[in-house]
């Protein structure tokens, strides 16, 4: 059982950590980001091309996943997102272009780097084992890494200036602008950051998942979920939708692998009537 | 102004002239050769994209090449070769199109689907249309009677599980076997088929329902509960390319010091990549072509693959066949080029030297065993086991 709570637990690090990012541009501009899968997947194409292929140390190709992200974030908001926003009052017109950049993502990563599955030397050799768990060193480090930078990510939102007026924002808009946070400004840098979540958690799984450019869109219903059981928009919410469902994976898979493939079956269910009972997620307010 | 509306009608009347004769001498088919047109339908997007890419890519080398060799004499024509392509994304609905697609254009021979669902989904339309389709999937119902449009273009894992279990437990001392399959048909099915086969050879099924989502992206939760059964082979039943180094690299971190297999084929670079050396031993049907067997055809066709795409794909050394098989065919008997039942009377009959490999292999049609009719086409049944990036021979069978 050791095992088990230590594959959720970890397994739950990484899915944190991707959701961040989702529920990041959510709260900040009311936009589901259908593309925030393939942000990942594009990090970790960065990592994989900068780390992999040319040779250079992972921290480096990890800051090259960041930047390239956040600079794809900033222009998708500032030329795409932005002008619709101001144009359309209705909230589908988001969603579209949203999914819409998805697909081109899609396309774009496939045309550059090809149909296969892609990986990188470890960044840790050895497992750790003993009696009760076996668990890589790599696995170790990803995991410290992504909750390392959950705390940043959350200290930063906290006590930050940026951090402040994206929360304020995130409140409420207008009333942040009146108090004179620059709107335009702190929603490029929201979505910028978003997106560096999910570049730079792309570029930290790549040594252990590896990555290839067809699971852009399961990895966006997946950060969805976790979304959904901790609360639209909300931070808190996200990270702890992250380790729930990394720990109902584990331990479904554990205990109910005699049943057949029925984890996924039974953690819909659960989604099902939990959101019935509590439409806003673990933490998510009724008003958004 | 009537002199220069006129002047500038001309111009653009030239320019689209020039346009479209350009175009004319940039088409590979020019107005003297007729065009052959085979058609694909399968996936080349999402995550099983390795698949139909393969596919396309090894169809798309092997006709540029023959066209640039002239293009194939079918009877007293030569034909320029046109692949029509259509990503069906995995998706049946998707795949009906494609197929419907194809015969709109007129074509009579189509590689692909590469899915179970989707080669099933395909079928009225192929029949109802007279088209041949070559699929990458197993249902013994598409290829048996009445059936009689689909030839399976690849061996089927209830064709090499049963050759590869049975030379683990003679060779390798294996008694106990665990199963995972990914929740889909075609892995399902695979597992199922597995399952049974290695029943039959009396080996010991520790675990034969174990499976996962196609989009896990780590596999240690998946496996934990496997690999404390100490099996001596560990089957990953119809694992996609992609999954494969995952689950490898997953089960030995996890201290699993069996066997591993697979019965569909993989890529060595992604292996190297995705698992090291920890995928050293790894058993799959490595594709109908290992550098100890294949011809200097084969090798010009690899590096003329790698030189068009950057990198070749393992799988390809199967995926070629398809287009010859195709192309030997209708050379064979040119009234079928526009009529499928003069195909099938061929198929009865054809047989052709196989140009990918050294020797002892040929073309020609297969499956009476498995189906009861002629609707597979062979290839060299190769089992490989992974060594230090690359494939190597392990034992070649062949299906009748």
């Amino acid at each position: 059982m050791e095992q088990v709570i230590v594959n959720g637990l970890y397994l739950g690090a990484q899915y944190a950590l991707i959701a961040l990012g989702l529920t990041l541009i959510f709260s900040l501009m009311n936009v589901l980001n259908f593309a925030h899968g393939q942000m990942y997947v594009l990090g970790g194409f960065v990592t994989y091309t900068v780390y992999g292929q040319m040779g250079l140390p992972f921290v480096v190709a990890l800051f090259a996943s960041a930047v390239t992200l956040a600079v794809v974030g900033a222009l998708f908001e500032k030329l795409l997102f932005r002008p619709v926003l101001r144009r359309s009052k209705r909230e589908e017109s988001t969603m579209l272009l949203a999914a819409a950049t998805a697909f081109l993502l899609d396309a774009v990563i496939l045309l550059v780097f090809g149909e296969k599955q892609r990986g990188v030397p470890k960044i840790v050799d050895g497992v750790f084992v003993s009696d009760a768990v076996i668990i890589p060193y790599d696995r170790v480090v990803v995991g410290v890494v992504a909750i390392g930078l959950i705390v940043a990510f959350m200290l930063y939102m906290q006590y930050s200036r940026p951090g402040r007026a994206m929360r304020a924002l995130a409140q409420d808009r207008v009333a942040a602008q009146l108090m004179g946070v620059n709107v335009d400004r702190y929603s490029m840098l929201g979505f910028a950051l978003g997106a560096m979540l999910a570049g730079l958690v792309g570029g930290l799984l790549v040594t252990i998942t590896g990555v290839n450019s067809g699971i852009g869109g399961p990895i966006s219903i997946k950060a969805f979920m976790m979304v959904m059981i901790g609360g639209a928009g909300v931070v808190g919410g996200a990270i702890a939708g992250g380790f729930i469902l990394g720990m109902m994976e584990s331990v479904g898979l554990d205990v109910l692998r005699a049943y057949g493939d029925i984890t996924y079956l039974v953690i819909f269910v659960a989604l099902m009537v939990f959101l019935s009972i509590r439409p806003n997620g673990l933490m998510g307010k009724p008003w958004g | 102004m009537k002199s220069k509306q006129f002047t500038l009608r001309i111009l653009a009347l030239a320019a689209a002239s020039a346009v479209a004769l350009s175009a004319l001498a940039a088409n590979p088919a020019s107005a003297a050769d007729k065009v052959l047109k085979i058609g694909f339908v399968g996936v080349t997007s999402g995550p099983a994209a390795a698949w139909g890419t393969s596919n396309v890519r090894s169809m798309q080398t092997r006709a540029d090449w023959l066209n640039e060799q002239g293009g194939v004499k079918i009877g007293d024509d030569t034909y320029k070769i046109q692949i029509v392509t259509f990503d069906d994304q995995k998706d049946p609905k998707r795949a009906i199109a494609g197929m419907e697609k194809m015969a709109q254009e007129g074509i009579h021979y189509v590689v692909g689907p590469n899915v179970d669902d989707g080669a099933a989904a395909v079928r009225p339309v192929a029949e109802a249309k007279n088209i041949i389709y070559f699929p990458y999937s197993f249902p013994k119902a598409l290829f048996s009677p009445p059936a009689s449009n689909a030839i399976l273009g690849m061996v089927a894992n209830y064709q090499s599980a049963p050759a590869i279990y049975k030379y683990l437990k003679e060779n390798k001392g294996v008694k106990s076997v665990a199963f995972v399959a990914a929740n889909e048909s075609d892995p399902l099915s695979q597992r199922d088929g597995g399952v049974a086969a290695a029943k039959e050879l009396g080996l010991d099924v520790v675990a034969a329902s174990d499976t996962y989502q196609n989009d896990t992206r780590d596999f240690t939760p998946v496996l934990t509960p496997i690999v404390r059964l100490k099996p001596d082979l560990l089957v990953l039943s119809g694992v996609a390319p992609a999954n494969a180094p995952l689950l490898i690299r997953s089960a030995r971190e996890l201290g699993y010091k069996g066997l591993i297999s697979a019965e569909t084929a993989q890529d060595a670079k992604v292996l190297q990549e995705g698992a090291g050396d920890l995928a050293n031993g790894f058993i799959s049907v490595g594709g109908a072509s290992t550098p100890e067997i294949r011809s200097p055809l084969m090798e010009e066709f690899i590096q003329r693959y790698t030189k068009k795409y950057g990198e070749y794909n393992d799988e390809s050394n199967t995926k070629v066949y398809a287009l010859e098989y195709i192309v030997d065919t209708l050379k064979a008997n040119p009234k079928a080029i526009d009529d499928i039942d003069e195909y099938k009377k061929t198929i009865e009959t054809f047989h052709a030297p196989n140009p990918f490999v050294k020797e002892g292999h040929e073309l020609k049609y297969v499956g009476m065993k498995s189906f009861g009719q002629k609707r597979q086409i062979s290839v060299p049944m190769v089992v490989t086991q992974y060594e230090n990036g690359e494939f190597k021979t392990l034992f070649v069978g062949e299906v009748d």
